[in-house]
């Protein structure tokens, strides 16, 4: 589930979560071309976290109205951060006995 | 328009070099001590997370003016080995009190020795969230979805 563990993918996504846009305006706004920015689009549309239309000769990207998708994978984030900080906070109870008290 | 499908469950596994209580104990007695803080839904930055230990308990944070916001109830207390929780925050970062909107997440915690535990988490009924609407609501509106992901942003900045 990588969809937004890239660093880009993920400004794109926060991006349009702000706003509907343009490939044009997503790269004004970020450090990289619009090619680049097509290729982020494209893995988040095939992800099923982002749509298009067409508006004359403009296409407009955002964040899939259905949801779905984006609920997961960010849910998924939260847990992994989650499970991953208890596992410190287990771990640190395992050398500190006087928790056994606490 | 129909989207009461079932939606895939949500799954993670961490494995502790401690003992099952122990493990269950620093779950639910110490949660506010291990969860991330940026992931909190009052307007308040937030003080504590708490998760009352019974059956009906309220799982809730405080925030530091005092404020509370409230996240889901207790299902299942079932200590050293089976927690059931709700999780009743929708797409736009809020507390949706109706029980028929809720999600559940299921936490199982499993000895593989004196000193060893399996933590098995498994978030699911997820479609209820779905149905409550607020999520679509949420994305299509910017509002929710621009805060929670200012939530998100931010712990991934504090990460790097």
């Amino acid at each position: 589930m990588g969809l937004l563990g890239d660093p880009t993918r993920r400004a794109i996504f926060e991006l349009l979560a702000r706003r509907p846009s343009t490939v044009g305006e997503l790269a004004q706004q970020l450090p990289i071309t619009r090619s680049a920015v097509s290729q982020h689009l494209r893995v988040l549309k095939d992800g099923g976290l982002v749509v298009s239309r067409a508006e004359g000769t403009r296409r407009i990207y955002r964040l899939n109205p259905d949801g779905v998708t984006a609920l997961r994978v960010y849910l998924d984030r939260i847990w992994e951060e989650a499970l991953t900080a208890f596992g410190k906070a287990a771990q640190a109870a395992r050398v500190d006995p006087e928790q056994e008290d606490a | 328009m129909s989207i009461t499908n079932t939606i895939p469950p949500l799954t993670g596994t961490i494995t502790v070099d401690v003992p099952v209580e122990r493990a269950f104990r620093v779950f639910t007695d110490a949660f506010g001590s291990w969860w991330p803080a940026e992931y909190h839904i009052g307007q308040a930055d937030m003080a504590a997370a708490i998760l009352e230990p019974r059956a009906g308990g309220r799982w809730y944070e405080q925030g530091v003016d005092g404020s509370e916001c409230d996240w889901g109830r207790v299902l299942t207390w079932e200590p050293p080995h089976r927690l059931v929780v709700t999780w009743q925050i929708n797409g736009q970062w809020k507390y949706d009190p109706n029980p028929e909107h809720a999600s559940e997440i299921e936490v199982r915690f499993t000895a593989d020795g004196p000193d060893q535990t399996t933590v098995e988490l498994k978030h699911r009924r997820l479609e209820r969230l779905v149905d409550g609407q607020a999520l679509r609501d949420g994305i299509t509106g910017g509002g929710g979805w621009t805060s929670l992901l200012e939530l998100f942003a931010k712990a991934a900045t504090n990460q790097a």
